[in-house]
């Protein structure tokens, strides 16, 4: 397990790098560096005069890894327009936007469980087909459509929850801007978080309803009621434990495609995380932060596979076994 | 002697989309304490619908049509889902065919023998551990502290196979029905494994079912057995008696296929034809358009499961 867990890191490092090497081209290719410190009313000479002081004119490798080292240290560069570095701006709004996407993680896995569970049990009641219509007809409805309708029926039409915005933060830790520690921040966190959810819902559901019905049909769940077990545990420790690793494996992917549908919900309710940011600073080509979004989120995604994989090995005994030899 | 099991009259019916088929068609027999007893037919025959139909666990589109299943005086089709439940795994075990399908791929032996003790004991844990640990001692497996740790796939075929024996053993019940139990281990292995299944039987009085294909293995184990041809059984007896003189055409069939019961070098009798699918059965006696004996009553009349001259019973119109 340990080398297992030693190996996956060294890729995920490896993918890092990757990373900022697509980083760094995007700079290279469109950034202005120049522009970003000293504006645009500088004379020609001057300009060549700042880019040489720092070292644009070397070739590209060289400056590549004069980038890896600064990104090593956290430095990404200035942003254009908050005028402060790039990372600081995206770590500021790094809390809104991660908790946004765990909220969301909560909710389909609390729905999409027992869902797929019931579904897969039960495929002819009423309610299952009942279920799985409505994930069809959910896989096919755009993000912004059931965020507006939402906002139209909970906040514009009801009055139950606020429309916009993350309301009342409170700083936790000194660094963590969260808005899960008042009442007010977890009202408005409700609709945006159900509004990412329900692109993976239907998915996860299926999914979930696929791999149940398939294992209540092997010979070992047909054994562990031969065997006297009561039905619940033969449901959840038999059968379900055994849908996991597909669905682990899944969830680990579908975390990247959820954060990158933070930036379309977030700029629906006025989010003020890293995607509203990102849209921002693609607005206003703010190259430096643009950058700084794209490595983070990398990082993000690397980090989170790397530990859906180790959490993986963990529950299956095999790839445990694989790693111990 | 008392009689621990008695089927009479059982019947599975399965709705399928092609129609309605009868897998078990009136089976009936009676097991002693401590009796052994074999379930012999070619496959498809019904043997193992036979086996899941004695502890009620038919899954649709399967569904016991009728016929009654007593055990030690219970009516076991009549009990509901909970009271079922406390009898399998517990009173009745079952051994199936490939230990590598039925033990659970992401739980650990020890999790599969200790959960079946506490289905049907209260017991604690570490209790239920020291018992898993003296039942895989029972059943010859090395180091069983260390087996308790480990996953289906780390063992041997014939260990696991143990192991399945062991999670049989572990509540001491008093009827194990083992479904082909070494069909799908290495032949080297087969008779070790049935030999320990045999000793096992004998040292806690168990009553054994042995539902095989394989007439040799049966007839080394059980002291009695039933042949099943197409849902029915067609012949009953001792053990002994059947194989050396069996009297139904298909029992005789089944015999001489055997490579023992024939000089070196002389070709094998294969039945003729193979087993009509259930969904159709000839009219008459199931095994007629495969039987040299069959007469025009065969295929009009089907034979009842009789008492014969000879002390056992026969389905056919032609044994006395
Ligand atoms: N789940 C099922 N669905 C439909 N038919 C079944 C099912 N299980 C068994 N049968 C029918 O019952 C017959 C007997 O099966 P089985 O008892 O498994 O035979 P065997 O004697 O080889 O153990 C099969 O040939 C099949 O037609
Ligand atoms: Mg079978």
């Amino acid at each position: 397990m340990f080398a297992f867990s030693v190996r996956r890191v060294a890729q995920a490092v490896l993918v890092m790098f990757v990373i900022s090497f697509i980083g760094f081209a995007i700079k290279y290719a469109v950034g202005d560096p120049v522009r970003d410190l000293v504006g645009i009313s500088v004379s020609v000479e001057e300009r060549e005069k700042v880019r040489e002081q720092l070292g644009l004119n070397d070739p590209f490798v060289v400056q590549w890894a004069r980038f890896l080292q600064k990104a090593m240290q956290g430095d990404l560069g200035m942003s254009y327009f908050f005028k402060r570095p790039a990372t600081d701006v995206i770590l500021k709004k790094a809390p809104a936007t991660l908790e946004l996407v765990i909220c969301s993680s909560f909710i389909v896995i609390l729905v999409s469980i027992p869902v797929g569970i019931f579904a897969a049990v039960r495929p002819n009641s009423w309610l299952s087909r009942f279920l799985m219509g409505a994930s069809i007809v959910g896989v096919s409805i755009p993000v912004f459509l059931t965020a507006i309708v939402l906002i139209y029926i909970f906040a514009v039409e009801l009055h139950w929850l606020p429309s916009y915005g993350r309301g009342e933060t409170q700083m936790l830790w000194g660094v963590w801007d969260s808005g899960l520690a008042t009442a007010d921040g977890l009202q408005h966190l409700i609709l945006p978080s159900i509004a990412l959810s329900s692109i993976m819902l239907p998915l996860f559901i299926r999914l979930i309803r696929a791999e149940m019905k398939e294992v209540l049909e092997t010979e070992y769940i047909k054994y562990a009621r031969a065997k006297g077990i009561a039905p619940w545990r033969v449901l959840i420790v038999h059968a379900f434990k055994n849908t996991l690793l597909p669905v682990i494996t899944v969830g680990g992917v579908q975390l990247g495609t959820m954060i990158a549908f933070t930036v379309l919900t977030e700029t629906v309710f006025q989010w003020q995380g890293m995607g509203f940011v990102f849209l921002e600073a693609v607005e206003r080509g703010d190259t430096s932060l643009l950058v700084a979004y794209l490595v983070f989120v990398g990082a993000v995604f690397v980090v989170v596979n790397t530990v859906v994989d180790i959490v993986y090995g963990l529950v299956n005994p095999m790839v445990r076994i694989a790693s111990r030899s | 002697m008392k009689t621990l099991l008695e089927v009479d009259n059982l019947t599975v019916r399965f709705s399928l989309r092609a129609g309605e088929i009868t897998a078990v068609d009136q089976v009936d027999f009676k097991l002693q304490e401590g009796e052994r007893f074999g379930l012999v037919g070619e496959s498809g025959a019904g043997k193992s619908v036979t086996g899941f139909a004695l502890i009620n666990l038919i899954s649709k589109p399967g569904y016991i049509a009728g016929g009654s299943v007593r055990f030690q005086g219970n009516e076991l089709t009549a009990l509901t889902d909970e009271q079922i439940r406390r009898v399998r795994g517990n009173d009745i075990c079952m051994i199936f065919q490939d230990p590598m399908m039925t033990l659970n791929p992401v739980l650990t032996i020890g999790t599969q023998m200790v959960e079946t003790l506490q289905a049907h004991r209260s017991i604690s844990t570490k209790e239920a551990k020291r018992a898993a640990v003296e039942t895989l001692r029972k059943v010859q497996i090395p180091s069983p502290e260390r087996r308790l740790r480990q996953y289906p796939h780390e063992l041997s075929g014939g260990m696991r196979q143990r192991v399945v024996i062991a999670v049989a053993l572990i509540t001491s019940p008093s009827l194990i029905i083992a479904d082909e139990p070494t069909t799908a281990l290495d032949v080297t292995i087969q008779a070790e494994i049935m030999a320990l299944l045999l000793s096992l039987c004998k040292d806690e009085n168990m009553g054994l079912i042995l539902i095989t294909h394989d007439l040799a293995v049966v007839s080394q184990v059980t002291q009695r057995i039933a042949v099943m041809y197409a849902g029915r059984i067609v012949e009953v007896g001792a053990t002994d008696d059947i194989v050396k003189h069996p009297r139904h055409p298909y029992t005789i069939g089944l015999l001489s296929a055997l490579p023992q019961n024939k000089p070196r070098g002389q070709r094998l009798d294969q039945i003729r034809g193979v087993m009509p699918t259930l969904l159709d059965i000839p009219p008459g006696c199931p095994f007629n358009e495969r039987c040299d004996r069959a007469q025009e009553i065969c295929r009009r009349q089907r034979p009842g499961l009789e008492w014969k001259q000879h002390g056992g019973r026969v389905a056919c119109h032609f044994v006395e």
